[in-house]
């Protein structure tokens, strides 16, 4: 493929179960650096959209492909070895080790060490990981119980976790769900300063509106597993299409209006 | 006698358990292990039969004047708690000879651990032909009548019936496998005329009997040929009657005339079988008589074949003891071969080709009487009749 | 023809006993995740107290009744049980009722040997039931078709039962999301305990039921409890109608498998289920069990190494224990080599159980492969000791790696099933293949060469391996390929969104787990001298599993003192009293209710507490928000 091929390229991507379509040859791509926004009410198919990116389910038709090579039937710990990192909207953390011990799991697997069976993992890359928690701001809590952690913490564990395998693309699932308005924007800041810094591209799904369109460079809007609306932040709040969907659905996107947790 | 306690608060104890010493000098102490807890049916005559001998013993002034201690051990039925019950025996209690067990694999750990450590040991009950033969040894002596002896015992007996199809069912391990063949060769040798028609194989302890039944009836043979033993056999039986299994047919049983596994039996008990066993009620020899009326005397029940052979354990070892004067095994072996000694069946003697002793089993056919389970037309069986000639039992057994 | 059909007649009979113990067993788990080691215990005690109630109340009315009668005692007893000893550890790690039910079956069999004696008891035939039919000249016993009939009407009641009473509808509910019950202001507690009621009665009906056609003894409780849990698993857990069908479905394959096969029968259950499990994870009936319902975390203190302080006080204890022989004689030390021996196995169950998350219930399988291993070696290639050694384990290794795939490829409790159902397959092997392993006679003479016959010596060989052994797997914990194997308990779906491989890890694990169990196995084979198929069998897999959880099953080295504390205590009681399962038994239920994290994770927690008194008051701990809403 040519130098030219975007990060990520999405190519009618469809899944249904049971008749009933989730996804519906939905199509996009992303460049490396962008923060790109799937946004949709509930039940649109964001969740299931998300999931076939990195394989953790498989669509009946379409493609994903990454830098040109074709993703679509890998299994997500290949396509994380391909550098996509990725957080859950529930958090999925190792909830008996330590903050410390979360990243190097990640960056043993990153350098190949899974087998080494005599090595000293406490001593596993202490710095790197110190590093990854300092930039997501963890690094006072390094030999915190991950299962102590505040629900914001979890969030921004993940991040640090995604970040271990120097990804090209991160993808996050909801990552300000549950926090608070505060630790919202930080994380959502943080998150695109170290998109542009290191040219990561960046996918998330949201719920608050305001998260959205203080930080993403363009936004995709899936309605009923079709995309319906693609575009700069600007471009979307004014497409009579989407705020027909909001409206209908009795959510009001407003920048005074921030209780964008609920569901 | 036996270190005994049943609370709790003994565990606390734990720490003590290991000094404790115990036992006077003078005493002479034998080793006894068997499956108490797993067992207790069998074995809780068997104790009460070598209790008696102990005290009989004692009261006749004991072992050249010294009395006779008996240790006993449980080793819940496995074969490894059984060695280390052996070696805590041998090692802290410091007994001239070890005794007892019942079930074939723990004897043969047992003798193992005899050869290994030189220790005497004299079997008690366990049937595996194994013991005294293909890997008996010269520590290890052994009392009841083996399979083959049992076998051969059963097939006098069968060999005159006119069936000529014959089924096997047998438990699905070593004991039942190798009753089933020793059985057949011997049976073959005789009737070379007979057909082996089905053979069924229940797991031990786990029969699905109806199934099994069925199967055996499908195959309509003349006669069966049954080894199954406790509740694998009251199963078999309940079943067998209901479905009219035996019904016109020949049923030649192992160990049935025992009282262990007849009594339980009821007015289930079916009629005509030819067993080997214990009739306790219908044997009218002196020797017998004595042990009859002690025991009941003791313990205001009635013996089982258990009772027997432990009272005959104590007795034998006691002997072996006294003529030997000594506890060196090389010592109590050389009394030990060839030793003629009394016992509720008469005299029996412990070979000294193979180490078996020559004690016997009754033979007869099942009845019903009020209600119960009996043996009838009941002979004793010489056990030394229905041993192999000298130069196969050489072939069988490794040279010492 | 006519055969054929009274042989899948008598099949539908053997099932449905089968059924009625197996669906208690089912309901039980589906709601209370116990896994009740005791539900054969139950089933015991209700033949028991049928047969005594049956002798003395007369007529169809008194044995009717006294069937009915014994049923629901049991049941009281259960609901006994379930308030005074199960309520206290419903929120101890999983598995651990495992342990307490397990006490309370040995304590059970000895119990019923002290109040009915030791005879084999055979009860009345049931008034109206005594006789057969004739079928086409085949005899078909009435009581048979009564139990054929009872199946279906039990399995009819219980499904109008979930389906049309409120009680049922929580009873489902539960089985589907525990969590959800409790949300929903639904009292659990009395939920639980009457589930535990009905399941308790539905195992002593089945037991009562057996009065008429089978002999009421002391083991009968381990003759059905392996065989119902294979029927439950096989049927998919919690599920009423899979019990049914897997009940039916066993019995069937053994009433014809015999008529080909006439050995089958002690090992089918197992093939079976082993099969199913392989094809269908979660069993015929059953549903995929959502992941993790309670992370473990919460409660844990992550695990660290041994400070150096830490290590001196370890290294002093192993230079201690290994003074022994100046001062014990020949017994204490032979039981020293038993006991290290047994901390090797252990640990490597430890390894697998504890760090990777995976209980196997079939442990023995590995260590008993390691002992064959090295009877093989010793007696038919006649290779001397060090060889046999090193060699032996591999047998063991080579078990856990071909069982081992398949078993990862489950989790939780079909894990266990799987692993028990390939020992019990391993185990049937050494039992009936007389002419190789010598059946249940085992193999004897594999005694140590002189340099390790001395009992000091051979307890030098086996502590230094034990120490070893023990070393190398605590580091292990302690390796990048420990903290991935750590990862894959706490988290599969974050472990493979980091690109590890999960199912591979998880295998290596198994086979190093299963190797070392190996070695345990080689050393006990020339301790004893001998080898047997009890040491591949479910009695010292069980043995393992008390191990370990007994230690705490969360701590990291809790598998060394579980192991000594138990092999030390169940060897003096064996050697004091017959009732040494009564008292074992009791002393595990103790302990389960005073420790409920095991000794060491008891002593554990009492550290902590005074390393800091007050508790951390950040405004972290919050609790974590589970999703949206």
């Amino acid at each position: 493929m040519s130098v030219a091929s975007p990060l990520l390229a999405v190519e009618g991507l469809t899944k249904s179960y049971g008749g009933i379509h989730a996804v519906r040859g939905v199509s996009f791509s992303l460049r490396a650096g962008e923060i790109l926004a799937l946004i949709g009410p509930n039940g649109a198919g964001k969740s299931t959209c998300f999931d076939m990116l990195n394989g953790q389910n498989k669509p009946d038709t379409g493609h994903v492909r990454l830098l040109g090579e074709d993703i679509t039937a890998r299994k997500p710990r290949e396509v994380w070895r391909l550098g996509v990192g990725r957080t859950f909207q529930i958090t999925a953390t190792f909830a008996t080790m330590t903050v410390r011990e979360n990243v190097q799991v990640a960056l043993v697997s990153h350098g190949k060490q899974l087998f080494n069976l005599f090595g000293s993992a406490p001593n596993f890359d202490r710095g790197e990981a110190g590093r990854l928690l300092e930039l997501v701001g963890m690094g006072g809590y390094a030999d915190r119980p991950c299962g102590e952690l505040a629900y914001g913490d979890l969030k921004r564990l993940e991040l640090a976790v995604a970040l271990a395998n120097e990804p090209k693309l991160l993808l996050m699932d909801e990552p300000t769900a549950g926090m608070a308005p505060r630790e919202r924007v930080d994380l959502m800041r943080l998150t695109a300063q170290i998109a542009r810094e290191k040219s990561i591209g960046v996918l998330f799904t949201e719920h608050d509106m305001d998260v959205v369109f203080e930080h993403a460079d363009r936004i995709i809007v899936l309605n009923r597993g079709t995309l319906i609306a693609e575009g700069t932040p600007a471009e979307v709040r004014g497409n009579p299409q989407v705020q027909a969907v909001y409206l209908g659905e009795g959510l009001v996107y407003d920048a005074r209006h921030r209780d964008g947790a609920s569901a | 006698m036996q270190a005994k306690n049943y609370f709790v608060g003994a565990a606390f104890a734990l720490l003590a358990g290991g000094m404790a010493h115990s036992a006077v000098a003078q005493d002479i102490k034998i080793g006894e292990i068997n499956s108490y807890s797993l067992l207790p049916a069998f074995t809780e005559p068997y104790r009460k039969g070598w209790q008696l001998a102990v005290e009989e013993v004692n009261a006749a002034g004991g072992i050249n004047g010294k009395k006779l201690v008996v240790i006993s051990k449980d080793d819940g039925g496995k074969p490894a708690d059984a060695q280390t019950a052996a070696n805590e025996l041998v090692s802290s209690e410091g007994v001239a000879m070890l005794t007892g067990t019942f079930l074939s694999n723990i004897g043969l750990a047992v003798s193992d651990f005899a050869n290994q450590k030189k220790v005497f040991f004299l079997a008690a009950e366990p049937l595996t032909d194994a013991i005294t033969w293909s890997k008996g040894n010269k520590y290890t002596f052994r009392l009841r009548p083996s399979n083959y002896m049992q076998a051969a015992m059963l097939v006098e007996a069968a060999s005159k019936l006119p069936a000529k199809r014959w089924a096997t069912i047998a438990p699905n391990y070593e004991y039942g496998q190798s009753a089933v063949a020793v059985f057949k060769k011997l049976m073959s040798e005789k009737r070379p005329d007979i057909q082996w028609v089905d053979e069924q194989w229940p797991p031990q302890g786990k029969i699905d009997a109806g199934p099994v039944v069925q199967a055996v009836a499908a195959a309509n043979p003349e006669a069966i040929l049954n080894v199954t033993f406790g509740a694998d056999l009251v199963k078999l039986v309940r079943e067998g009657n209901t479905r009219g299994l035996f019904k016109g047919r020949e049923v030649v049983s192992f160990l049935t005339g025992e009282p262990e596994y007849l009594d339980p039996l009821k007015d289930e008990t079916p009629e005509g079988w030819i067993v080997t066993g214990y009739p306790w009620y219908s044997i009218k020899t002196p020797e017998h008589d004595a042990f009859l009326k002690a025991y009941q005397a003791k313990y205001n029940d009635y013996p089982r074949l258990g009772s027997i052979v432990g009272y005959q354990t104590i007795k034998s070892a006691a002997a072996i003891l006294a003529k030997a004067g000594s506890s060196d095994p090389e010592k109590l072996i050389a009394a030990a071969e060839g030793l003629s000694v009394p016992s509720p069946f008469g005299e029996i003697t412990f070979r000294k080709i193979d180490h078996q002793s020559t004690l016997g089993a009754y033979v007869g056919k099942t009845a019903l009487k009020d209600g119960k389970g009996v043996m009838v037309d009941s002979s004793y069986k010489k056990g030394a009749d229905y041993l192999p000639g000298d130069a196969e039992v050489e072939k069988l057994r490794p040279k010492d | 023809m006519a055969f054929y059909v009274v042989q899948f007649l008598t099949g539908l009979a053997s099932a449905a006993s089968l059924f009625l113990v197996a669906s208690g067993l089912s309901i039980i788990f589906g709601v209370t995740r116990i896994v009740n080691f005791a539900h054969g215990a139950f089933y015991m005690i209700g033949a028991y107290i049928a047969f005594t109630l049956t002798e003395r109340l007369s007529g169809a009315f008194g044995f009717w009744g006294s069937i009915v009668l014994a049923a629901l005692a049991v049941a009281l007893i259960g609901v006994l049980v379930e308030m005074v000893l199960l309520r206290r550890i419903y929120h101890a790690p999983e598995l651990f009722q495992l342990l307490a039910t397990f006490g309370l079956t040995l304590m059970v069999e000895d119990l019923v040997v002290l109040i009915w004696g030791p005879d084999d008891l055979v009860g009345r035939r049931a008034p109206g039931f005594k006789g057969a039919i004739d079928f086409f000249g085949q005899n078909i016993p009435s009581y048979d078709l009564f139990l054929i009939a009872l199946g279906p009407v039990v399995l009819g009641i219980l499904w109008l039962l979930f389906q049309r009473t409120r009680w049922g509808v929580l009873v489902r509910a539960a089985t589907q999301d525990r969590d959800m019950v409790a949300a929903l202001g639904v009292n659990q507690k009395w939920l639980f305990t009457s589930v535990f009621a009905v399941g308790v009665f539905l195992a002593a009906l089945g037991g009562a039921l057996q009065i008429p056609r089978d002999a009421v003894h002391h083991a009968m409780d381990l003759r059905i409890i392996v065989e119902v849990f294979v029927v439950v698993v096989i049927g998919g857990l919690g599920s009423i109608v899979g019990a049914f069908v897997a009940a039916v479905l066993v019995s069937e394959l053994n009433a014809f498998g015999i008529l080909i096969f006439p050995k089958i029968s002690i090992i089918l259950v197992f093939l079976v289920m082993a099969v199913v499990l392989i094809v269908r994870p979660w069993g015929l009936f059953g549903k995929p069990e959502a992941p993790a319902r309670k992370t473990p975390g919460l409660t844990v203190n992550p695990w660290r190494p041994l400070t150096s302080n830490e290590r001196l006080a370890a290294l002093a204890a192993l230079i201690i224990a290994a003074t022994l022989p100046l001062f014990a004689g020949n017994y204490l030390l032979t039981v020293g080599s038993e006991i290290a021996i047994f901390v090797i196995f252990a640990v490597s169950l430890h390894f697998l159980m504890s760090v990777g998350g995976l209980a196997s219930f079939g442990h023995a399988a590995y260590f008993g492969l390691g002992a064959y291993g090295v009877a093989f070696l010793a007696k038919m290639a006649g290779l001397p000791m060090i060889v046999c050694l090193l060699l032996g384990p591999l047998l063991g290794c080579m078990g856990a790696a071909v069982f081992g795939f398949f078993a990862v490829q489950l989790s939780g409790v079909y894990f266990a099933m799987l692993t028990l159902a390939f020992a019990q397959i391993v185990w049937s092997i050494a039992f009936q293949w007389v002419s190789v392993t010598g059946g249940d006679n085992g193999i004897l003479g594999v005694w140590p060469e002189k340099w390790a016959a001395s009992p000091s010596n051979f307890y030098w060989l086996a502590l230094g391996v034990a120490a070893l052994v023990t070393i190398a797997l605590r580091a292990m914990v302690f390796s990048p390929f420990g903290y991935a194997l750590r990862a894959t308990r706490d988290s599969l779906l974050r472990t493979e969104a980091i690109g590890i491989n999960a199912k591979r890890i998880q295998w290596t694990a198994f086979v190093i787990a299963g190797t070392t169990a190996g070695i345990g196995g080689a050393l006990f084979a020339y301790l004893k001298g001998s080898v047997f198929p009890d040491n591949l069998g479910i009695s010292l897999s069980v043995d393992a599993l008390v191990m370990v959880l007994l230690g705490g099953v969360e701590t990291v080295s809790g598998a060394v003192i579980g192991a000594i504390v138990y092999k030390a205590l169940n060897i003096w009681l064996v050697s004091q009293t017959d009732l040494s399962k009564l008292v074992l038994g009791g002393f595990i239920m103790l302990i389960v209710v005073v420790f409920p994290k095991g000794i060491v994770g008891m002593l554990e927690m009492l550290a902590q507490r005074r390393r800091k008194s007050s508790p951390p008051g950040s405004p972290l701990l919050a609790k974590p928000i589970e999703s949206a809403e």
